[in-house]
């Protein structure tokens, strides 16, 4: 019996009038993988900004692993260090990567880790021989997505399919919860897609725990436990991967998988 | 005194001696406006509308108007319209009026380019360092200050070395840099007068120290240019 990661409870969302995410639930257990698909403007990734604290819901509850990270009902303010620990449940690699520029491979991985650990340190959390531990942690990372040569390397010296093996690396060395997609691939040039999908598949059969907003239908049948169908801030259907793509009910999923086949 | 080879001297180190005022001006001016640009640049990206309406009204107005008519009047309105000349009389007065006026104007244009620096570095880059755990200050010092430095440094060399020439403009309270120090033997001075050469000359200090700092600012410019905004 797996135990709920993450419970997504009456979250509601707009911007001015715009209802952009309308009272949606979801739950996801510890070492799955559900996916999100659904037309362009529906609300997906409104939806992960909510789950990963880059925008506020107006309603509704968001828990991550028993702690309530998001409550608007909630009427004191967090701490500071409560933001932080909630931030840390939950981690989200973008659509365009934003590695840091400035930053060489490795320094991208390690730069949060070490700042956090520097704080606990100060703190007397954390002892000074951990942050000699995070380099080795990168490293491992790093080659696990196949950029054990590019360790020196800067973003801008990296293709696209690089700088997001990097951004997923960086994503993990935090330790998520959940780790959140927003189309993974989408920046990307079809023929290189596969190397950052073949890097997600590899953390779902390890048990990481995952929340994949994509339009890679193929992809999302072969790695999903659940696919969400979203349509216009509602979930519209909810399913196994067969039920969804093999079973569809509502016609708008139905033509939604229609328009994904012919491009 | 009337060959070349007795009045170079005179002249060499009387310009010498303005152009250590000149540099002096700029040097004050960037000490103060390079953070006081920063400051007024938050100032006008405030949330807080009344704030950044004033702030872009000041930066409006300074930048809007010549820096001359500006150092004229820091320099004479506190005498006489209040009747108390704040900057006491002399050379070391008139510095001081020159270097609020220079601070206050560069001030002006350092923020507008600031907040083109700021606002020109990706949300995503931010947001990279929100869902990272990163604070508000690390995200700033450890994640967009470098990349708003790059972004910053080819319009702000061309400030500085406006700055350079626009020192100049000091001469019109008779501060005593090197264009009033070359205009003397114009009048008259140290027995040598009605020579203009001087004057001309004062144009190889300009194009010797804008020389200096183009170098020096291309060298920074290759220094960052490891990576790529
Ligand atoms: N920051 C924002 N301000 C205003 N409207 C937004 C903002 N972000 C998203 N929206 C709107 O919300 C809707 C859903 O957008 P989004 O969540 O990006 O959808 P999806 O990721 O499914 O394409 C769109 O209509 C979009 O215009
Ligand atoms: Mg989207």
């Amino acid at each position: 019996m797996s135990e709920t990661i993450l419970q997504v409870s009456g979250l509601s969302k707009s911007f001015a009038d715009n209802k952009v995410l309308k009272d949606i639930s979801l739950s996801l257990e510890e070492g799955s993988v559900m996916s999100i698909i659904g037309s362009s403007g529906s609300g997906k990734t409104t939806l992960l900004r909510c789950i990963t604290g880059l925008e506020t819901a107006d309603r509704g509850t968001i828990t991550v692993a028993g702690e309530r990270v998001f409550d608007s009902e909630r009427t004191q303010k967090l701490t500071r260090e409560q933001k932080r620990h909630y931030q840390l449940l939950t981690g989200l690699v973008f659509q365009n990567f934003n590695l840091f520029p400035q930053y060489s491979v490795l320094k991208n991985v390690t730069l949060a880790k070490e700042l956090l650990l520097k704080e606990q340190i100060k703190q007397g959390k954390a002892q000074k021989d951990e942050l000699e531990e995070v380099e080795k942690q990168a490293k491992e990372l790093i080659s696990s997505v196949g950029l054990a040569d590019k360790l020196a390397s800067y973003p801008c010296e990296l293709s696209g399919g690089q700088q997001q093996r990097v951004a997923i690396a960086r994503a993990l060395i935090l330790s998520p919860k959940v780790l959140c997609f927003d189309e993974p691939t989408s920046a990307l040039d079809p023929e290189i897609t596969g190397e950052v999908l073949n890097v997600i598949s590899s953390l779902a059969s390890e048990g990481r725990t995952m929340l994949i907003v994509t339009h890679e239908m193929g992809f999302a049948k072969e790695v999903s436990d659940t696919v969400l169908f979203m349509d216009s801030g509602v979930i519209a259907e909810e399913g196994t991967p067969k039920e969804v793509f093999e079973n569809p009910k509502s016609e708008r999923l139905k033509s939604f998988l229609n328009s994904t086949l012919k491009v | 005194m009337n060959s070349f080879a007795e009045q170079f001297p005179v002249v060499f180190s009387a310009l010498n001696t303005g152009f250590l005022q000149t540099l002096k001006l700029f040097v004050v001016t960037l000490v103060g406006a390079i953070p006081l640009g920063l400051i007024i640049s938050f100032g006008s990206m405030s949330r807080f509308k009344p704030l950044s309406a004033a702030v872009k009204t000041v930066v409006w107005v300074v930048r809007g108007s010549p820096l001359m008519i500006q150092l004229l009047i820091i320099y004479y309105f506190p005498g006489l319209v209040f009747n108390n000349p704040v900057w006491g009389g002399g050379e070391n007065g008139r510095f001081i009026a020159a270097c609020v006026a220079f601070i206050v104007n560069y001030a002006c244009y350092f923020s507008e380019i600031y907040r083109g620096g700021i606002q020109d570095v990706p949300v995503g880059q931010q947001e990279a360092g929100i869902v990272l755990g990163m604070s508000r200050s690390q995200i700033f010092f450890k994640v967009t200050l470098l990349q708003m430095i790059k972004r910053i440094v080819p319009p702000m060399s061309n400030e500085i070395i406006t700055l350079v020439k626009d020192t100049s403009l000091a001469r019109i309270i008779a501060l005593q840099e090197i264009i009033w120090a070359g205009q003397a033997f114009l009048k008259g001075s140290q027995g040598i007068s009605g020579q203009i050469w001087p004057l001309f000359f004062t144009a190889v200090y300009y194009l010797a120290f804008s020389g200096i700092l183009t170098l020096l600012f291309s060298a920074v410019e290759k220094k960052l240019s490891y990576f790529k905004v």
